[in-house]
């Protein structure tokens, strides 16, 4: 009985590889030559195309096929309110159909990896903003949120008139209070007698806060209404409403993420001072070139300014006043002269 | 002359070959509106049809659609204990969801040992379950709102009072992920290896579900309450006459119909994950009106409305490995459900036309030799 699941299975998975290759022609390359690296991504729900998250981990895949020639690469992406044993499913059916490494985006998998990875430990895993799932295979692509807050924080207390500071979380989940964290260091580093209004929009296990615009506009009026100058935003989707917010009372806003001054909506654009970016496309990047080099390294891997896995955007032209101080900040932290805690 | 809530809900019962008619037409006209989907978006369907008909019979698939049926199953029992006297409980979503983070926040805590406490756990689902349903019943019999209208809004409070319970009191934070605490080791439902070729277990919960749907058919088909209820579901006002409180069925429907949905949520509770978090799976209250609507109510029908389900959204994942985006699984389901309305529907009204010409034949029969005398 055994014999037949497996050659059932193998004649699934000669399908799904015969069609693995529709991305890119000539999939012929097998062996240990490392352009035959077949690359799972398991995306979080939304997928390629939410110009957000995902997408930032889908940039760094294309990014990775584009300069170090990969040829097979596939995506699959979650179904909303799926259960638990599906995500653990969709990384089996991966590392089954022979794809290593396998990038899972986004914490939910957590559970998922730690379940998978040691049924398979030949295949390679990692997975995108958490820490809890480890193994000899498993690779966890971390970010230093705080380093990069701590940068936008000393920006907004430079620029900052009143000397009143806000910020506005999305959920009050650990993952935000580094941002939250970060900034205020780098706030009070400039500035140590600045006032700092703080407000999150919901409490996990409540996620919608990353998905309330007016909630978020409402909460950051409050703050513009109480002398804010400066607003800056880690709560996802809901920071368009910071950025409106921000247009009616004249402020400035800061982004996070990806740059914002080229992402949001054109006609707020002119507000957003800097950006915090997040580089979950270096992060993957660097992941599958590493991987190529044989260079990977299981276990944690914290992606922060000197690495470039976090960093602040100058579109604009808004700092560029205050840049060579930024500069010099970001040194520090590099170095280790200044250092930011996570929380 | 039946009513197209009757004939939809499956309470005028189609006979001999006509009753194998309806359903072949459905998967019929699915499978060709699937095909021109597939076609239109580039894709060759008899490929997608293969690849699916490939991994569904795979011992570990099997098992999965198995364990994910579970839960869609007593779903849908749930629902259609209401649709059975006309009530639309639109709310099994959140009686669920609100019922596994009260049960799930008392597992946790271990207050009883072992067996013990999975009979806390699942006994608390279904008490939690039956009460939030019984606020829409008693809404209904004292202030005459719709079901319809308090369920959907009852699940909407339910969301609320899930992650407010989940924040303040019964939250434990794994990485980035704020969950329950998990379930102990010794209150897990242990799996059943039924099926030959594969490590992957079904779920305990399977024997609750196929007791749960016999329980259905005896207590419907075989009882004073489920003769009061289907009468009631059939025609009020004759309900009254033969001295049914009518209020009382209505509570006692939606009590029973919430302890049900509770139940809904424990094969992943207890069978899967051991804990509610965000990964917990939603929107199964939904799925399982679709399913009942399917299964026309009916304790096998919907048994294998639940597996069709489960197969698809299984299937998922072998289909975009083909490159085919996941959405035609929705696009599936959807047709299905709206295939199996409209072929009853057409195989009824096929029955009524028949049903006439039989008539008017034989009444015209008899009067031909008198025609022919004259």
């Amino acid at each position: 009985m055994r014999s037949i699941a497996v050659l059932m299975t193998g004649a699934v998975l000669a399908a799904a590889t015969a069609c693995g290759g529709v991305h890119s022609p000539g999939a012929t390359v097998q062996g240990d030559h490392p352009r035959a690296l077949r690359i799972g991504l398991a995306y979080d729900i939304g997928g390629r195309g939410d110009k957000s998250f995902n997408d930032a981990a889908a940039d760094g895949l294309d990014d990775a096929r584009r300069s170090l020639g990969l040829l097979q690469v596939q995506e699959v992406a979650a179904q909303p309110g799926e259960p638990e044993s599906a995500k653990v499913n969709r990384l089996r059916l991966m590392a089954q159909a022979g794809y290593s490494p396998i990038i899972a985006v986004g914490y939910a998998y957590s559970d998922a990896v730690k379940e998978v990875a040691p049924k398979f430990p030949g295949t390679k895993f990692a997975i995108v903003d958490d820490s809890v799932a480890s193994g000899p295979n498993v690779t966890n692509l971390l970010f230093a949120e705080e380093q990069g807050s701590f940068l936008v924080g000393a920006a907004a207390a430079m620029k900052s008139k009143t000397g009143d500071i806000g910020f506005v979380g999305g959920v009050e989940s650990p993952l935000i209070k580094k941002f939250e964290a970060g900034y205020t260091q780098g706030v009070k580093y400039v500035n140590p007698r600045a006032k700092i209004e703080i407000a999150y929009l919901t409490k996990p296990p409540d996620l919608t806060g990353f998905d309330n615009a007016p909630k978020a506009q409402d909460a950051a009026q409050k703050m513009f209404a109480a002398g804010a100058d400066v607003v800056y935003q880690a709560a996802g989707a809901s920071g368009a409403g910071v950025f409106k917010a921000a247009k009616s009372a004249k402020g400035w806003a800061i982004g996070v993420d990806s740059d914002q001054a080229r992402t949001a909506d054109p006609s707020v654009r002119g507000l957003i001072l800097t950006s915090m970016v997040k580089r979950v496309d270096v992060a993957v990047y660097d992941y599958i070139a590493n991987l190529m080099d044989g260079t990977v390294k299981s276990g944690r891997a914290v992606y922060d300014l000197k690495l470039g896995g976090v960093d602040y955007s100058t579109t604009g032209g808004h700092i560029d006043d205050i840049q060579p101080r930024l500069e010099q900040l970001k040194q520090e932290i590099i170095i280790g002269k200044i250092r930011v805690s996570a929380g | 002359m039946s009513s197209f809530l009757d004939r939809v809900f499956g309470r005028v019962k189609l006979g001999g070959w006509l009753a194998v008619a309806a359903p072949l037409i459905a998967v019929v006209f699915a499978v060709l509106i699937t095909s021109a989907v597939l076609l239109a978006a580039g894709k060759a369907p008899v490929e997608a049809f293969t690849t699916l008909a490939d991994y569904g019979t795979q011992p570990r698939t099997m098992a999965l659609i198995l364990n994910t049926s579970i839960g869609y199953y007593i779903s849908a029992l749930a629902v259609a204990i209401g649709f059975r006297m006309n009530l639309f409980n639109i709310g099994v979503d959140g009686q669920y969801r609100l019922a596994a983070v009260v049960a799930a926040g008392l597992g946790g805590a271990a207050v009883l040992p072992g067996v013990l406490n999975i009979i806390l756990v699942v006994v608390c689902a279904m008490v939690v379950g039956a009460l939030w349903a019984a606020i829409a019943g008693v809404l209904k019999v004292r202030r005459g709102v719709s079901e319809v209208i308090s369920t959907i809004m009852l699940n909407a409070i339910a969301t609320g009072i899930g992650s407010w319970l989940v924040s303040n009191y019964f939250g434990v934070l794994t990485g980035n992920d704020l969950g329950t605490r998990p379930i102990p080791d010794d209150a897990h439902v242990p799996g059943i290896p039924l099926i030959a070729g594969t490590s992957q277990l079904v779920n305990g919960f399977l024997v609750l579900a196929v007791v749960l749907g016999i329980a259905y058919w005896v207590v419907l088909n075989r009882t004073r309450f489920g003769f009061d209820l289907r009468a009631t579901g059939k025609s009020e006002s004759a309900a009254v006459a033969s001295g049914i409180s009518v209020k009382k069925m209505v509570v006692a429907t939606m009590i029973m119909s919430g302890a049900v949905a509770g139940l809904s949520g424990m094969p992943e509770l207890l069978g899967q994950s051991y804990k509610y978090s965000n990964n917990f799976p939603t929107g199964l209250g939904f799925t399982g009106i679709a399913i009942a609507l399917l299964g026309r109510n009916n304790p096998v029908g919907m048994a294998i409305g639940a597996l069709l389900w489960g197969f698809l959204d299984s299937s998922s994942d072998a289909l975009q490995l083909l490159d085919i985006s996941k959405e035609i699984v929705s696009i599936m389901q959807g047709v299905i459900v709206l295939s199996v309305i409209v072929a009853y529907e057409l195989v009824h009204r096929y029955r009524v036309v028949a049903e006439q010409r039989r008539v008017s034949r034989q009444l015209a029969a008899p009067s031909e030799p008198e025609g022919a005398a004259a």
